[in-house]
């Protein structure tokens, strides 16, 4: 569609007012974010899951992730029949070229998206040194990139594999649930991209967020369970085979 | 890389010189204990070594923060573990207690040991040595029976604060690693027990191989009475380590929960050469079946020697494997348990095999430079005596 | 007092403790960051930093104030779960100065597979295709309009 000049001039301010609250700064010190206003998760979907990588493309573009490493990334399983416990995984690349089309041999195939957990009771902000990976009031985990030591603990003690050492940072690094967007009233960057509404962020202190209905009707499961440790990504139709 | 692991695993993040810092630090707990066998226990028969266990110690743990600094990724903000550490952070609080070892209880130790040396040596040597003692006796040259009563005594109180200290400087290294639920390599209530007492296997090893090397070089003959004992106690700390680890492994093949499968098939494959041949085969049944033999037949003193000093040296190479395989092997399986990695290691790089290397020799340096201005030794007579055995 | 003076070596070392014990609290006092505690057992100044990072992805709110008209059309149709970035690219730089800056569009083939190729893990009823059968060789968008991609009577040439 191309605009006339007066058509531009017109819709300009209306954009520059769309775009000024998306350019606000200070989580602390914006008036239009508290962060004691907001508890932040976040739903997957893999009822919805088409495997396409638009997550960890636009997560990569958004944030600057050095090829190679994943702030998220996509799983293909496939369980045949009662194997379970012994599920055919791969993740070229994280997904993030889509996958190869994969062998027709039956049994259940389906994609898993995984992603920092922001867990209440992470493991990764027990083991810091020094503080530098911390949950914020609003219940991200971050790291601080100007304190952290790079001594990499929190990247060992993270269950989920979600951490990765930045190659050019040498601090930790993982996924921030798009802390600078959210803060701003937009959604994660993954999320923004997802084709499908396969993710979708929560706010769980937001009583009109549909996270809540959905969380009543709907099979939901968290990734490793027996480590307790308070993870808030939560999945609808999570198979048992997932690691 | 082999089956699926998740794509953050496959690089590793904890290299050769994460290996090396439990071994350092297990050393030095080792050695302290060893020494601590005289001091509070009263094994007269260890004498000979006390200085030289405290030396030893004292090395090692001067270069045990060294891997951990080429390690970190901004090394320049170590400072920060001291400025704001992270109270539910073992790690954090390992540089604290690391700290207290160092300080309040091997230097002051090893100061009131040497006390009465470092003043004579102060008023007796010139220029920058004589500098050098003049501010180790922080201005008092009080060397009196009485003063020297009093060195022992608080000595003694040091030496039994030490123990517990060694024990904490060890085991906490053990439990930055048991503590890690997400790792069930490492994950283990066990871990710091395992640790603490290879630790000790490894010191005990190390101090018997020194004593014999610088008795060899002094030209001096070795007090027999003192290695058995040494060899006594490094066969009966090895019993129990064995036994630790034997429980450990029974109790996952036993339980062989979820994790078992891959790690089962992990030691078969990725650490058979290491853990499997150099760590239980020569490194532990082989020194314990030598010292056993020494324990129920006589063998001539050049016998004994022999195989001490192959029961030491293999005991000390077995360690190094186990802390290999626990820190290299918790990362080459996936979290998934689904895949293996491999590590690459470089050999230039800040983290390879050149440096490590170089950091395991620099503590014998440091040893050298500690024996020339800390003698752990009187002065000999000119008489050289033959290290021959006979018996 | 003999006790004393035989101990005075002790006290001496004492000092040297004290000494360094002050010397750490000076150093902890002054070198530990002043934000550090604000929220929390971390830097507070970490939060601004974090959140200071400027956007790429504008969000789909901010193209719909200028492009009403597609995303009405896209409303309506099979695309209408797809946000428009999600083809286009992130497009923060474009929506802060629209003229200067002009959105690339990917291209079609790769684009349209990378959701539609055939792929036994996708979920069943969602539409996927052997791209070449179907297509005889025409681009994708020759019959599917991307912002409303359903087969319309006549589309088909």
């Amino acid at each position: 569609m191309t605009l006339n000049r007066r058509q531009i001039l017109l819709l300009l301010p209306a954009a520059t007012v769309a775009w000024e609250y998306v350019l606000a700064g200070n989580p602390d010190e914006s008036p239009n974010y508290k962060m004691s206003e907001h508890w932040w998760g976040m739903l997957i979907d893999i009822t919805k899951c088409i495997g396409c990588g638009s997550c960890v493309r636009a997560c990569a573009m958004e944030n600057d992730v050095p090829e190679g490493y994943f702030r998220t990334w996509i799983e293909r399983y496939h369980v045949s029949d009662w194997h379970i416990e012994a599920p055919e995984v791969d993740s070229p690349n994280g997904g993030k070229d889509g996958f190869p089309p994969g062998k027709e041999e039956g049994g259940k195939n389906f994609f898993v998206p995984k992603m920092c957990n922001h867990c209440v009771d992470s493991p990764c902000s027990q083991v810091c040194p020094v503080g530098a990976t911390f949950h914020t009031p609003d219940g991200v985990v971050l790291v601080d990139y100007n304190y952290c030591l790079g001594c990499r603990y929190c990247i060992q003690a993270c269950p989920y594999g979600c951490r990765f050492f930045h190659p050019k940072k040498h601090t930790a690094d993982k996924c921030t649930l798009c802390y600078h967007r959210i803060t701003k009233g937009l959604t994660t960057a993954c999320c923004e991209a997802c084709p499908t509404g396969a993710r979708q962020l929560a706010d769980l202190k937001n009583p009109n967020d549909p996270i809540h209905a959905f969380l009543k009707t709907h099979s939901v499961q968290v990734l490793k369970p027996h480590l307790a440790t308070g993870s808030k990504l939560y999945y609808n139709s999570l198979d048992g085979s997932v690691r | 890389m082999e089956g699926f692991m998740y794509p953050n695993e496959v690089e590793l993040q904890w290299s050769i010189l994460i290996v090396l810092y439990p071994f350092l630090t297990g050393l030095v707990a080792g050695a302290f204990i060893l020494a601590s066998l005289e001091r509070v226990f009263r094994v007269e028969e260890v004498k000979p070594t006390y200085r030289l266990a405290l030396l030893t110690a004292l090395a090692f743990l001067i270069v045990a923060p060294l891997p951990l600094q080429l390690h970190l990724g901004h090394p320049e903000r170590s400072l920060e573990m001291y400025l704001t550490p992270h109270r539910a952070s073992a790690m954090a609080m390992f540089g604290f207690v690391y700290l207290w070892y160092l300080m309040a209880v091997l230097v002051v130790e090893i100061w009131l040991d040497y006390r009465r040396d470092i003043v004579r040596l102060a008023q007796s040597s010139r220029g920058a040595k004589g500098l050098l003692y003049r501010a180790l006796t922080l201005g008092s040259y009080n060397i009196s029976p009485g003063a020297l009563r009093i060195d022992d005594r608080v000595g003694w109180i040091i030496t039994l604060i030490g123990i517990p200290s060694a024990f904490l400087l060890h085991g906490y290294v053990g439990f930055i690693f048991g503590s890690v639920k997400a790792n069930p390599w490492w994950s283990t209530p066990l871990m710091p027990v395992v640790f603490l007492f290879s630790a000790m296997v490894s010191g005990i090893a190390l101090v018997l191989l020194m004593y014999m090397i610088t008795c060899r070089m002094r030209r001096v003959a070795i007090d027999m009475r003192c290695l058995d004992t040494i060899a006594k106690y490094l066969f009966y700390t090895f019993v129990i380590d064995f036994s630790l680890e034997m429980l450990d492994l029974i109790h996952r093949i036993y339980e062989a929960d979820e994790s078992f499968r891959s790690l089962d098939f992990m030691v078969h494959t990725r650490l058979f050469l290491s853990q499997i041949m150099i760590q239980i085969i020569l490194g532990t049944l082989t020194p314990l079946a030598l010292l056993s033999l020494s324990q129920l037949f006589r063998f001539s003193v050049a016998a004994r020697r022999r195989i001490y000093a192959t029961a030491a040296f293999l005991t000390i190479v077995g360690i190094f494997a186990m802390r290999w395989n626990v820190v290299i092997g918790g990362q080459l399986f996936s979290k998934s348990f689904l895949g293996y990695t491999t590590y690459k290691m470089d050999i230039v790089t800040r983290e390879g095999l050149l440096p490590a290397v170089a950091l395991m020799i620099l503590p014998f340096v440091i040893l050298y430079v500690l024996i020339k201005i800390l003698p752990p030794w009187q002065a000999e007579s000119s008489v050289v005596v033959e290290a021959h055995g006979d018996d | 007092m003999a006790e004393f003076k035989d101990s005075a070596h002790l006290i001496r070392l004492a000092g040297v403790f004290l000494l360094g014990l002050v010397l750490f609290v000076v150093l902890q006092r002054t070198m530990t960051p002043r934000s550090f505690g604000r929220y929390g057992p971390f830097r507070g100044d970490a939060l601004a930093e974090i959140s200071a990072r400027p956007v790429a992805y504008a969000g789909h709110e901010v193209c719909e104030t200028c492009h009403s008209d597609e995303a009405a059309l896209k409303a309506s149709g099979a695309h209408k779960t797809v946000n428009c970035e999600s083809c286009h690219g992130p497009l923060a730089k474009h929506a802060d100065d629209p003229g200067t800056v002009q959105p690339v569009l990917p291209d079609v083939a790769t684009l349209c597979l990378r959701c539609h190729s055939k792929n036994i893990a996708k979920p069943k009823g969602f539409p996927q295709t052997d791209a070449k059968p179907n297509s005889g060789g025409k681009p994708c968008d020759a019959c599917h309009k991307p912002h409303s991609p359903g087969l319309q009577a006549g589309d088909k040439k």
